[in-house]
């Protein structure tokens, strides 16, 4: 690990996260509606919500709920949720294994297949491959992953029911114990085959419609770097000296335009985690995404300013980590850190 | 007696564009390279020098946008089409050299493993220790001082002149019988071009490599070809051997550039004051540099 790369970009993800925290926090605050009368139902008395806003110091000023805030934040405390009524890290720690287990899988999903179609494309440009690859592109992206949620659900749920349409095992399978929270590995952690095979059977559809905007993306963008990149005069020298195409097409021209690919694909898992809500109500999914906006429904305050902390810290994350792996393959900018 | 030439262009047409909105860029290029020999090609920017030396390559595949007639015999075969006969030749028959080294080289792969692949076009199951060995060797012949170390590096870590040597290096490593070099080193500085001249000389005189020089540099061409053919506009005007064109060129297109340079002069082409309606006329070949022989 290259601390000198690293470290600074550290730094600024919590100098983001700290500003993000503070939007948040006010946000938050200034939406109508009392969120204690809202907790306590329509019949409660104006004392039950009176003691409960003074619980939750919501009578003080912002700057003083902050540092209410920020003082049990120290402490590894988010506070509780009105709605679930437990501690907010409970809840988190509980909905978003389930959610990244479903973008990491998505992932997968889409730089396996998106990248490939992109660089065929590319490798028969003009011809029928690339036609068709770029129609397959195109639909991916413009329709909406909640829409291929239900379009795959009609097809392989109901007309051709060869996969589960809800939840994230069968009733009859028991849940593994939590270590990670990821089924995929509790599952294998506990040795039980068959629970690990119904998890990823139930994740087959929900991850595919959630990757499927991703692998248009992904194929687009490859292609038109990889297009770019043939027009190099490095690759006209390698087909001059005798580098088989297909060498070229899988390696001396796909690594100069996946570099840029990369960086485009960070966003693009990050704008994941985002459309993951669309998806987890429609597969029934006990994610983060859904925990989320059900919580923002109800105003519940502590449960929100979580929820989206951990968003933005995964989607910080997950950019601090695109950047070292591109800083990896990029021997300019590996290079460059090293003399310095 | 005469053997054939080594690469023969005869009546070579060229246009890109589709329906409509073609373009011709050459009409009728003939010429020939013959084992050990020294041969130039010089015309103004846009006469089709490149293009002549891709498609000898088979670089230019024919396609809707791309339409060459005529014939380009190598090694046996016909490339005018491209295809795979003239593919499975490249870098290993035939080389090619380009302007820019650094460009020309991939900024993602160390020299290595580019170099692995270049010798893996001749000898496809060539182990990674004998391909390396091969490719040390090959770059101590193009006085590289420290081979093992340039394998090590990327093109952009070694200098331009280091990369043309690279680049020599690549295109000489698998022996290759004709070895075109389109304006080698003109991106670089003068001591590196003259190398890069000396070295393909050598291989000329020493390997019978045939060698095709495409040039700006009219001092370059004087010093270095031992024919020269001038190309303007896609059409062959003139073909002389050196001393011939330098001494009595004859197409008014020639004399026009060779009297707009200074009489010492190694620099590039000069600009022409005017085009001439007689730089269109007909090609002119002077004694003794006719057809090639047909093989006996
Ligand atoms: N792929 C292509 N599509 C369309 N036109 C092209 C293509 N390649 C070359 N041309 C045109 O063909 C003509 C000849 O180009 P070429 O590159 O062979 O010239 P050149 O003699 O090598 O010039 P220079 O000395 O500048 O390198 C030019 O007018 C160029 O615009
Ligand atoms: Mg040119």
């Amino acid at each position: 690990m290259n601390w000198k790369f690293t470290l600074p970009r550290i730094g600024a993800a919590l100098i983001a996260l700290i500003g993000i925290s503070m939007l948040i926090f006010a946000i938050a605050r200034v939406m109508p509606g009392d969120p204690a009368r809202i907790a306590l139902g329509p019949n409660a008395t104006e004392e039950q919500v009176a003691t409960l806003r003074a619980e939750r110091h919501l009578d003080a000023a912002l700057p003083v709920q902050y540092w209410e805030f920020v003082k049990a934040l120290s402490r590894g405390d988010l506070g509780r949720s009105l709605y679930t009524n437990r501690p907010v890290t409970t809840d988190i720690a509980q909905f978003l294994p389930a959610t990244l287990e479903l973008v990491l899988v998505s992932v997968i999903i889409m730089v396996v297949v998106g990248l490939p179609l992109g660089a065929l494309s590319a490798h028969f440009r003009g011809r029928f491959p690339d036609h068709l690859g770029r129609l397959i592109a195109l639909l991916g992206i413009c329709t909406p992953a909640f829409v291929w949620g239900v379009i795959l659900q009609l097809v392989f749920g109901y007309f051709y029911p060869i996969f589960p349409i809800e939840g994230r095992l069968l009733e009859s399978t028991p849940v593994p114990p939590t270590v990670t929270g990821f089924y995929l590995i509790d599952t294998l952690l506990s040795g039980n085959l068959s629970a690990f095979g119904d998890a990823l059977h139930h994740l087959i559809l929900p991850a595919t419609a959630l990757a499927l905007a991703g692998i248009g993306q992904t194929a687009r963008l490859t292609r038109s770097n990889m297009i770019e990149v043939y027009a190099k005069p490095y690759v006209e020298m390698a087909s001059a000296y005798g580098f088989r195409p297909w060498r070229i097409a899988t390696r001396y021209a796909f690594r100069p335009a996946f570099i840029p690919t990369l960086t485009i694909l960070g966003l693009e898992c990050a704008a994941m985690l985002g459309n993951a809500f669309l998806v987890e109500k429609v597969f029934g999914w006990p994610g983060i995404s859904r925990y989320g906006v059900e919580v923002i429904i109800r105003k519940d305050l502590d449960a929100i300013v979580g929820t989206v902390l951990i968003i933005a810290a995964a989607f910080l994350i997950m950019n601090i980590l695109v950047d070292v792996l591109v800083s990896i393959i990029n021997p300019r900018i590996r290079l460059s850190q090293r003399k310095s | 007696m005469t053997r054939e030439p080594v690469l023969t262009i005869r009546d070579l047409h060229l246009a890109f564009g589709r329906w409509g909105r073609k373009s011709n860029v050459l009409h009728g290029i003939s010429l020939h390279v013959g084992a050990g020999e020294k041969v130039a090609l010089v015309g103004e920017s846009g006469s089709g020098k490149s293009v002549t030396a891709r498609l000898a390559m088979g670089l230019l595949q024919e396609s809707r946008a791309t339409h060459a007639t005529g014939s380009i015999r190598f090694d046996g075969i016909e490339a005018v089409k491209g295809g795979p006969e003239i593919a499975r030749r490249r870098g290993n028959r035939v080389a090619m050299i380009f302007q820019d080294p650094t460009s020309a080289l991939n900024p993602t792969f160390k020299i290595r493993g580019q170099f692995r692949e270049v010798l893996r076009s001749a000898e496809p199951r060539l182990s990674d220790a004998e391909a390396d060995r091969r490719a040390e060797a090959a770059l101590a012949e193009v006085s590289i001082p420290d081979p093992a170390r340039a394998l090590d590096s990327y093109a952009f870590q070694l200098s331009g002149g280091m990369n043309q040597r690279v680049m020599i290096a690549m295109a000489l490593a698998n022996r290759p019988e004709l070895l075109i070099a389109d304006e080698p080193g003109t991106a670089l500085d003068v001591t590196v071009q003259a190398q890069t001249l000396k070295l393909m000389g050598d291989l000329a005189a020493t390997r019978g490599t045939a060698v095709l020089l495409i040039s700006h540099n009219l001092g370059v061409v004087r010093e270095f070809a031992d024919r020269v053919y001038v190309i303007y506009r896609g059409r062959m005007v003139e073909h002389a051997t050196t001393k011939q064109l330098f001494a009595a060129p004859r197409h008014p297109y020639t004399q026009a550039l060779l009297s707009a340079i200074p009489k010492i002069s190694g620099g590039g082409l000069p600009d022409l004051p005017e085009r001439s309606p007689d730089f269109e006329r007909p090609l002119i070949v002077h004694e003794g540099c006719g057809e090639p022989a047909e093989v006996v």
